[in-house]
């Protein structure tokens, strides 16, 4: 079965053919990044209007470079929430109307059961159950991931998400949008022992996070500095990052003890972050259990991770009607 | 020659089937449904008929002005049917369209209420076909700006004329002839003006498609 994965749901058009015998045959990416930098955030009127732009141009390239001939798809699967919802539509718009011109069904995703699922396009591949951390721009989320659409939250962000944190971090320091590459890199010229900031709610029992504190932390010492030169900028960096870190690290363990699990996924962009994956793997040594990655450009929103994604609930013969609908808001427990 | 018409860019949501002369149809009043709604009222069209999308000749979409989100909605079915069945699209304008339910009088001025206090206005005269033609261009702007057309007796029609009728009665003075304000783009009155587009040429493919918003600046 090959499968098209579409993904609009915020600032970049990802789409992939996934074929569930050969794997993944091409993904093409545009990013609207730049697009939005100058606002300091998405402008999502801006985000809908490029989508519709660039959605079928990417489509037709990603056929040539998968050589894909169009009645070899068997099956579209589009981001349907949550996410912006004009961005959503364009997808489901487009999706489901060329499902319905190909006459082959349609399937609208759950954006973050593709990140979830998206390190089972690597090799090795996890497989269920497994415990996921869940790090993106809009969540941070510890999942029980039993099996496809088995999904139990075991503890959430009670404010900011783990990567809204490094862009609003990135934000006080100068660094621009979005802000978790650019911490990222001036942490490795910092000093680790220069500052230090809490770790939030690991004293605590409980597997939820709060990254809210945090930004203020760093805006006091930010201020408070005389010096506001690049060292400076770096030093706080790289605390600010060792502290998300390792509040992330002890809530992984904690959570690998609970519940007994044996594999420990990561999935969301802020799941790129170099040191987050080496504390990961030097935690998953320690327990003797198996971690498992994306790579990089699938940490972050792509249609591959969507294409997977679909196959897998096309293959369990669900598909979406004529009818499409996006959902903004859609929780992850209730798919 | 067959054309498949279909126009989401307002409260009304609608789809017509043109077949050599014969139009069917189908329209219904459903603000924010027109995604539930637009696949299955083209799919029932098209079985009826005894269809295929890909005995389609051509596809029109109603490119806007309007509802942003409603002419995305338009434009990616659009988009998405002809990119899969390989066929070209004429985008009509939702003005124009509304202008041609007019067609029984000479000069239509059509106007579209934009919110924020703006409209969205263009001024149509018909021409020896009885296809309604554009007159300068199509313009959002407050309603005291509308341009006041030098000659002749003009028509209003559209949503526009419900919520500034008394302004744009006084604004226009004696160049206005009347108005009527329960009127929405209908795909129906999509297929003259489709008909023309393909004649004339003015087709695009699937990735050209695109809206036509009017109000660019969308940013503070
Ligand atoms: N190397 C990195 N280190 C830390 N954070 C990173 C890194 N690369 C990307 N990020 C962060 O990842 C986030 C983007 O991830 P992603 O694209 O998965 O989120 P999103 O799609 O915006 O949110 P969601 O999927 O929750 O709706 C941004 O906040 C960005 O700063
Ligand atoms: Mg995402």
């Amino acid at each position: 079965m090959r499968i098209l994965g579409i993904e609009t749901s915020c600032d970049e058009t990802g789409v992939a053919i996934f074929d569930t015998k050969q794997g993944l045959l091409g993904h093409q990416l545009y990013s609207q990044v730049e697009l939005h930098a100058k606002y300091g955030g998405v402008v999502p009127e801006l985000a809908s209007r490029d989508h519709i732009r660039k959605l079928i141009p990417l489509i037709k390239s990603l056929l040539i470079e998968s050589q894909t001939q169009a009645n070899e798809i068997d099956g579209i699967a589009y981001t349907a929430g949550p996410g912006l919802i004009g961005a959503l539509l364009v997808g489901t718009a487009v999706g489901r109307s060329l499902a319905w011109a190909w006459q082959v069904p349609a399937i609208g995703v759950h954006h973050m059961e593709g990140h979830l699922l998206a390190s089972m396009l690597e090799k090795p591949a996890p497989s269920f159950p497994f415990l996921a951390l869940l790090v993106s721009g809009g969540h941070t989320q510890l999942v029980h991931v039993e099996a496809l659409g088995k999904y139990k939250i075991l503890g959430e962000s009670v404010d900011d998400a783990a990567g809204e944190a490094f862009d609003k971090t990135a934000k006080l320091l100068d660094l621009g949008y979005p802000g978790g590459p650019a911490i990222a890199r001036l942490a490795e010229q910092g000093n680790p022992n220069r500052f230090h900031f809490p770790r939030p709610m690991t004293r605590q029992q409980g597997l939820n996070f709060s990254f809210s504190g945090l930004k203020t932390s760093v805006l006091t010492t930010w201020r408070a500095q005389v010096e506001k030169n690049e060292q400076t900028r770096a030093d706080i960096a790289r605390a600010f990052q060792d502290a998300v870190i390792d509040t992330l690290i002890i809530k992984c363990r904690r959570a690998l003890k609970q519940t007994g699990l044996k594999s420990l996924v990561i999935a969301g962009g802020v799941g790129a972050n170099q040191s987050l994956r080496a504390g990961l793997s030097a935690l998953a040594k320690t327990m003797a259990i198996n971690v498992y990655y994306p790579r990089p450009i699938f940490c972050t929103d792509n249609g591959a991770m969507i294409a997977y994604a679909g196959s897998l609930r096309l293959a369990a013969g669900e598909s979406e009607p004529l009818a499409f609908s996006a959902r903004p808001r859609w929780s992850l427990e209730t798919i | 020659m067959k054309i498949l018409a279909f126009d989401t860019s307002t409260e009304a949501c609608s789809c017509a089937l043109y077949r050599d002369g014969k139009i069917e149809d189908r329209f219904v009043i459903a603000p924010r449904k027109h995604a539930t709604l637009i696949l299955t009222m083209v799919d029932e069209l098209l079985s009826e008929a005894g269809l295929t999308i890909t005995q389609l000749d051509l596809l029109a979409f109603g490119r806007g002005p309007g509802n942003f989100t409603g002419l995305r909605i338009a434009c990616g079915v659009a988009q998405g049917i002809a990119f899969g069945a390989d066929i070209p699209v004429a985008p009509i304008s939702s003005l124009a369209t509304l202008a041609q339910e007019a067609a029984q009088n000479k000069n239509v001025l059509a106007i579209i209420d934009a919110r924020m206090a703006e409209i969205y206005s263009g001024l149509y005269i018909i021409d020896n076909q009885g296809i309604m033609r554009c007159s300068g261009s199509e313009m959002l702007c407050v309603p005291n700006n509308i341009t006041i057309p030098n000659a002749g007796q003009w028509f209003g029609v559209g949503t526009g004329w419900a919520t500034y009728g008394d302004q744009l009665s006084k604004r226009l003075g004696e160049r206005l002839q009347n108005y009527q304000t329960d009127k929405y783009p209908q795909a129906r009155a999509m297929m003259p003006l489709a008909l023309t587009a393909f004649k004339e040429g003015q087709i695009v493919s699937a990735e050209n498609a695109l809206p036509v918003y009017l109000r660019n600046k969308v940013v503070n």
